[in-house]
């Protein structure tokens, strides 16, 4: 802890400046704003890693409380495509990067995100079972109704027939990627994984004031 | 229901003398709201959304500690969510939002025992006949909203409201069951009972198995003004209507309605009033039926309607005022299924359509899966269904009917309504889509889906703006739509949208996306443009600068809905002078010449609405619009663009520099090419535009020398007003020049004008009147061929009784013409021509003082007719003529003075009037016709004065 916090204004400013390189999206004192907040975040943090970084369950608080995402498994993905060194830990890098394409992502780079959270196990396919698990929750259930999960099933059946264009059974990324282009609402096709427009104002306005 | 209800309205207030039933009702009903308060507690407390209105003669000091006083008036501690308190009395007015209220004001009242039943009955007996009133007006509204209470959000409001009406609806039965024997009893039917009972049986009747009757109709169609349908010789005898009814069971019945019941016709006609009473007497159809019908009776009985028909008023009544608007935003639906009949229609129709079920394509019954997954899906499942369904065909009807069937219509409704950006934007890209049909659109703005679209207008995302702007102007294709965003808001909201820079040469993405949003805004105003009213709210809201920067734009979709905006806006004058205070005429010129006919097509358009104002027409030229114009002539496939570039035209061609212009540019020749194989709305305009040029010679002559005659005088044939206008005018300037005259009266034309002289509307009548002028003027043997038409003289004498100003001059001035021939003049004296002009001559219309003034000098040259003017009391209001600013009326009246005061009377009646000072100015007039009327009129009066001295001295 007394690591990071002993970071100087100097060690911020050079960080700032070699991160707002990678992550486009940011200028230099936006960069620096996030670092700082980043620091704020992991003070709240006890336990004694702390260099690593923000934790799984840390990351999911503000995921959910600042950024209003609900679903368990959609956050515990998000988590994942943040922590490209896959460490678990959410490093200030990792951090920095991955709200670059969270807040102001472009299209494109929200299509990669956005298919990288729904393909569950990373094999570069988004299966009819991982579609399945991710919209199992999306349907009211109704106490009449005898088979509860027919509904679902039904649901992944009309997706592929709308996004599978060559038939076998799984969407592949280029696959996402035409649909997607070709209606924009689809890019959050299997669960909410980006922060909405007023969301994303708010947490800059106070990042960034 | 409500036919139901109506009867029972009419039948207490028929029968109001019946005082002692009336009164047991009533006691009953204030027995049940005193009691309200402690019995049903919560549901005592809801507020009415109307409140109860009557007069009272309770007085501010009758009321106690619960509340203020201020003065007379008196208004209660307990208020509604928007703070309006719960019952307010402005003597003599009350007004009450809750039961709980009203059971105070009513333990009020008997505690006090100062009104004592008097007043507690006057109170209930204005909430009836408030009810009825509402009735009336609101009915099938009112029983919609009853049918439907919140699905979703099942709040403890409605369960409240849905409580009372059952508790009221309880309370009625009870009341009815007591009252109906009584007043069943003692009936006599009025044509209004009758009527109402038989709607009520027609709207049982119906196809499929439940239905208790298969049809009911009239024996006759015509209905006398008393309401019966009887012979007036069969009324005599108390009868009001025979009837036809279709039982399922039995024998198609023939019934007679009489005042004294319903009774059977026997097979066997019998003749005779007396018949009447050896039959069985029913006191109403219901029960005749169930007697005679065991069908009916069962089915009848099993649903319910029994209880429905004899009427629920009192609740019903009550619960329009608690559930006249559903809470919120929120559509209400839940069913009242049991106790409404309206409901049985409901499953009727849908028993209907499943019998045509077996048709309709796979498609319907995907749709209708997805947009149960809408209902019942969370966002994601939501935005997916939401997509699927915009990969249908959705102009195809099967797809708008399977979206509006399964209840899509209300859910894509509602979604508007959340907060999820992707459903609204999903929902309205549907919504846009099906809107293209009338149905839909209706039923989006019965759902008052238009509201929520316009408070979408103020969302920060314009994707969100634009597909709302851009539903808005495919939904506001009728009236009521338009007038809903009117009244919402929308029309301000929509000119916001326009508001955006399109100018700079390099947009960025932002930028673009303005534009974009300013685009839908101004498709939107197009839609909404076409209501009057709306009009002048877009001027009011500051749109038209808006939409003069936005004319200035380089793209066509931009262009198209913002001069489509003008040009229907044009119609209004205010907005004329606006198009060409700011400019606008030199975009619209410059539009003219784009590669858009659509475009064109508007900017002509919009020229022709405003070129009536000549300082436009001088603007056209200067734009050098007029050559554009001229060239969209040739585009003969596109008739919309012809006929607005040929109104264009024809309106620019009345300023003769523009005629001159359009002589440079071989127009006439265009034009007349254009005189054949074109739609009426096409030759109209062509019409109106040679009727233009040909106020120049030359253009006459051409017109002549080209053949374009023969086709005129044919076209005085048709029968479209506007166009017969245009003709005549035409056929009138061509016939100035004598060479064109010999080819009209070689092809009867002036028979032919003669004859538009009776049609009946008056701006035909004028300006076929101001045709046939110059035709007599410059035809041979003028007087013959007037006199060759049978009635002619008859007729233009006839039409001096016109209230139209422009027709009585134009017939002043034919008068004139005819009467220079003497043998016409004669006849025209005959059919009482003087009288008539002396009675118009106190006119202050200086166009018709001018022709009647020369009508006048015209006609005093037969006979005695000079001193027939002065007894039909017409000098003295010629001699004020020569007040008028006018010049042309000053020589007219000039020369008939001058007629006139060849009749010694008429010359005093003329110094009288003061007729020699203005005479006197004149006579230094420049015009040397007037100077010579004037001194010979000034003459005449002083030669008749010295007369007069040199008799006196004599004597």
């Amino acid at each position: 802890m007394s690591e990071m916090s002993a970071m100087t204004k100097k060690m911020i400013q050079n960080l700032a400046e070699k991160l707002c390189k990678q992550a486009k999206h940011f200028n230099k004192t936006e960069a620096e704003c996030l670092i700082r907040l980043f620091n704020e975040l992991l003070e709240g943090q006890t336990e004694k890693r702390v260099g690593l970084g923000l934790d799984r369950g840390k990351f999911r608080n503000i995921l959910h409380n600042t950024f209003g995402l609900t679903d368990d498994m959609i956050m515990d993905r998000v988590f994942r495509s943040f922590d490209s060194d896959n460490d678990s830990y959410i490093s200030v890098k990792e951090w920095v990067e991955g709200l670059s394409v969270f807040l102001r992502g472009t299209l494109d780079e929200k299509i990669k995100y956005c298919f990288e959270v729904y393909d569950l196990n990373g094999d570069g396919y988004i299966s009819r079972e991982e579609m399945f698990h991710m919209l199992k929750n999306s349907l009211i259930r109704q106490p009449t109704e005898e088979e509860p999960d027919e509904g679902i099933k039904d649901l992944v059946e009309i997706i592929l027939k709308k996004m599978d264009y060559d038939h076998d059974s799984r969407l592949s990324y280029s696959e996402f990627e035409k649909s997607v282009r070709e209606e924009n609402l689809l890019l959050e096709a299997f669960g909410t994984c980006l922060p909405d427009a007023k969301r994303t104002l708010e947490f800059e306005q106070h990042a960034f004031q | 229901m409500g036919v139901a209800l109506s009867r029972q309205a009419q039948r207490t207030t028929d029968r109001q003398e019946d005082a002692p039933l009336n009164e047991a009702l009533l006691r009953d009903i204030v027995r049940f709201v005193e009691q309200v308060d402690s019995r049903y507690t919560e549901e005592a407390q809801l507020v009415f959304d109307e409140p109860l209105l009557w007069t009272t003669n309770l007085q501010a000091s009758d009321f106690g500690t619960e509340y203020e006083l201020s003065g007379s008036s008196v208004h209660s501690r307990e208020t509604d969510g928007d703070g309006r308190p719960l019952l307010q009395l402005t003597p003599p007015v009350i007004s009450v939002r809750s039961f709980s209220q009203l059971s105070k004001l009513l333990h009020l009242n008997n505690d006090s025992k100062t009104e004592g039943s008097a007043t507690n009955r006057d109170p209930v007996k204005k909430i009836l006949g408030r009810s009825f009133a509402m009735m009336d007006g609101e009915d099938p509204s009112a029983l919609l909203l009853l049918n439907t209470v919140n699905e979703d959000g099942q709040s403890r409001e409605t369960e409240l409201k849905v409580k009372l009406f059952l508790i009221l609806q309880q309370l009625d039965r009870q009341l009815l069951n007591s009252s109906v024997p009584q007043l069943s009893q003692k009936v006599r039917l009025s044509p209004a009972v009758v009527k109402c009972d038989v709607e009520m049986l027609k709207s049982v009747c119906g196809a499929g198995e439940k239905r208790p009757l298969k049809s009911v109709r009239y024996t006759s169609d015509h209905e006398y003004s008393n309401g019966c349908r009887s012979p007036p010789w069969r009324q005599e005898f108390g009868e009001i209507a025979g009837l036809i009814i279709e039982p399922c069971d039995t024998e198609p019945l023939s019934v007679t309605c009489s005042i004294y019941g319903f009774y059977l016709n026997m097979p066997i006609k019998q003749e005779g009033e007396e018949n009447v009473k050896t039959r069985e007497l029913y006191k109403d159809l219901l029960t005749l039926l169930k007697s005679k019908s065991p069908h009916f009776a069962e089915s009848i009985n099993k649903q319910h309607t029994l209880d429905v028909c004899v009427g629920v008023f009192v609740c019903v009544c009550l619960c329009v005022c608690v559930y006249s608007k559903s809470p919120g935003g929120g559509t209400g639906a839940e069913d009242f299924s049991e106790s409404s009949s309206k409901s049985e229609e409901d499953e009727e129709q849908s028993e209907r359509r499943g019998e045509s079920r077996t048709d309709l394509p796979s498609e319907y019954w995907e749709i209708q899966k997805l947009v149960k997954y809408l209902k019942v899906g969370n966002q994601t499942a939501t935005v997916i269904a939401l997509c699927c369904i915009r990969d249908f065909n959705l102009a195809q009807e099967t797809c708008q009917l399977a979206i509006r069937d399964g209840g899509g219509l209300e859910v894509l409704i509602n979604l508007l309504d959340t907060d999820e950006v992707k459903c609204k934007i999903g929902s309205l890209k549907i919504l846009k889509e099906i809107s293209c049909s009338s149905q839909i659109r209706q039923a989006i703005a019965d759902l008052r889906g238009l509201q929520t679209m316009v408070s979408i207008l103020d969302s920060p995302d314009k994707e969100l703006k634009c597909l709302a702007a851009e539903t808005i102007a495919n939904v506001a294709k009728f009236r009521r739509a338009r007038r809903t965003v009117r009244q919402y808001g929308g029309i301000k909201r929509l000119v916001e949208l326009l508001n955006c820079v399109p100018d700079s040469a390099t947009l960025s993405a932002e930028q673009e996306k303005d534009v974009e949003v300013a685009r839908c805004g101004a498709l939107a105003l197009w839609s909404c443009s076409k209501s009057t009213r709306n009009k002048e709210a877009i001027r009011k809201a500051g749109g038209i600068p808006l939409l003069a920067r936005l004319l200035k734009s380089p793209q066509k979709n931009m262009l198209i809905p913002v001069v489509g905006t003008l040009q229907e806006c044009a119609s209004e004058s205010s907005y004329r002078i606006a198009i060409q205070t700011e400019g606008m005429i030199k975009d619209l010129v410059k539009n003219l010449n784009c590669d858009n006919q659509e475009l064109q097509m508007h900017c002509a358009s919009a020229i022709f609405k405003c070129a009536e104002d000549k300082r436009t027409r001088d603007l056209v030229r200067q734009y050098k619009g007029l050559q554009p114009l001229v060239s969209l002539l040739s585009q003969t496939d596109n008739k919309q663009l012809l006929a607005a570039a040929t109104g264009a035209i024809w309106k620019c061609s009345i300023s003769m520099e523009n005629v001159a212009k359009f002589e440079e540019f071989k127009t006439l020749e265009i034009l007349l090419s254009l005189l054949t194989a074109q739609p009426e709305e096409v030759l109209v305009n062509v019409v109106g535009a040679l009727g233009e040029c040909a106020q120049r010679s030359a253009n006459r002559i051409a017109i002549g020398k080209s053949g374009g005659i023969p086709r005129l005088v044919s076209l005085l044939r048709e029968t479209n007003q506007a166009l017969l206008v245009n003709v005549t005018r035409a056929v009138g300037a061509c016939a100035t020049e004598p060479d064109n005259m010999v080819i009209i009266d070689h092809l009867d034309g002036v028979r032919l004008l003669w004859s538009l002289l009776r049609k009946p509307d008056p701006d035909v009548q004028a300006s076929a009147a101001w045709a046939i002028c110059p035709c007599i003027e410059n035809v041979k043997d003028a007087g013959e061929m007037v006199r060759s038409f049978m009635g002619g003289l008859k007729l233009i004498v006839d039409l001096l009784k016109s209230t139209n100003k422009e027709v009585l001059a134009s017939v002043c001035a034919v008068i004139s013409r005819i009467a220079k021939d003497k043998e016409n003049l004669a006849i025209i004296t005959e059919h009482g021509v003087m009288p008539m002009l002396a009675n118009l001559t106190n006119t202050v219309n200086d166009k018709l003082r001018r022709h009647l003034a020369e009508a006048i000098s015209h006609c005093c040259m037969w006979g005695n007719n000079h001193v027939a003017f002065g007894e039909e009391r017409a000098v003295a209001p010629l001699v004020r003529y020569l007040r008028s600013k006018d010049p042309s009326v000053h020589q007219a009246t000039a020369l008939a003075l001058y007629q006139l005061s060849r009749d010694p009377n008429n010359c005093i009646t003329m110094h009288e009037s003061g007729v020699v000072q203005p005479l006197i100015v004149m006579m230094g007039s420049t015009d040397e016709v007037l100077q010579e009327a004037a001194a010979g009129c000034v003459r005449n009066i002083r030669l008749l004065a010295l007369a007069n001295d040199k008799a006196k001295h004599f004597t």
